[in-house]
């Protein structure tokens, strides 16, 4: 697997964890903002974990591409950039979506001949379990609603769509990096 | 709907109440339940109930103060000094 592949995969979890966590404190309940913003936190660990693996093999950091990278050189999907509150039918919408496109993109990592690679796939896969079977619940309670269906139909056109980027992602950038950005040369 | 959740902290132990998630179904429940008292390895077991289904029973008639039916409701502290002041004076005697 080539370090483009990486980042791709590393700049999607990166992403969605900083679109979902933006649910923190707001989510409809009390109990779903905890579960969301725990499902949040694992994909921002995951995407750490990646960022590893390619920093390694492109001779930078793991914090030095996820932030220091400008908003077009980023690899992440479409579907990801977008910020969806207040709007909890479109994020579960993105939420199922995503989740079932990374539910085969792990299955055939987990198949991958670099073992690093595959083993990292299996351990973060175990953690998937538990975003897949939340979004699978929302779906379901969801799934007869037409606001949820619209959302679905609009958003799924941009799972694949990674060369060009939303006006939002440059929004996202400024505020992901703003304080890394707010002293130069500072390591934390 | 409310469920009460109840965890077992290590093999073996009880299980004790650990709080409460308001979930619209028993899969959210179980979900939620997870999230709020599983994640962090605090629980080998949970046991996620709807609140119904807990009887609460806080009427325990004890007309004539039977307060020897309770282990803490008999004090042997006042009866041994009483019989230690008998066995005294028996020896005095």
């Amino acid at each position: 697997m080539n370090a483009q592949k990486l980042l791709e995969l590393a700049d999607d979890e990166l992403i969605v964890g900083w679109r979902n966590s933006e649910w923190t404190g707001i989510a409809p309940l009390l109990e779903e903002d905890v579960a969301f913003s725990s499902i949040a936190q694992n994909e921002i660990g995951h995407a750490r974990a990646w960022y590893e693996l390619a920093a390694r093999e492109l001779g930078t950091t793991a914090d030095e591409l996820a932030f220091d990278r400008r908003p077009d050189e980023y690899r992440c999907s479409r579907l990801v950039e977008l910020r969806l509150v207040p709007d909890w039918a479109a994020t579960i919408a993105r939420h199922h979506l995503y989740e079932t496109a990374d539910e085969e993109r792990i299955a055939a990592l987990k198949q991958s001949d670099d073992p690093e690679i595959a083993g990292l796939a299996a351990k973060i896969d175990r953690e998937e379990a538990y975003h897949r079977m939340h979004a699978q619940m929302w779906f379901e309670r969801l799934q007869d609603e037409p606001r949820f269906q619209t959302a679905l139909a609009e958003l799924r056109p941009l799972l694949d769509v990674r060369d060009e980027h939303t006006p939002e992602l440059a929004e996202l950038w400024e505020e992901m990096t703003m304080v890394r950005r707010s002293v130069a040369g500072a390591t934390w | 709907m409310i469920y009460e959740v109840f965890r077992q902290e290590r093999k073996g132990q009880a299980f004790a109440h650990a709080g409460s998630v308001e979930a619209p179904n028993e899969e959210f429940a179980e979900a939620y339940a997870r999230e709020q008292y599983g994640r962090r390895g605090e629980s080998t077991a949970l046991w996620v109930v709807p609140r119904e289904a807990v009887h609460e029973i806080d009427d325990f008639a004890d007309e004539l103060q039977k307060n020897y039916h309770r282990v803490d409701g008999y004090p042997l502290k006042e009866k041994l000094g009483k019989a230690r002041e008998r066995a005294e004076a028996a020896r005095a005697r």
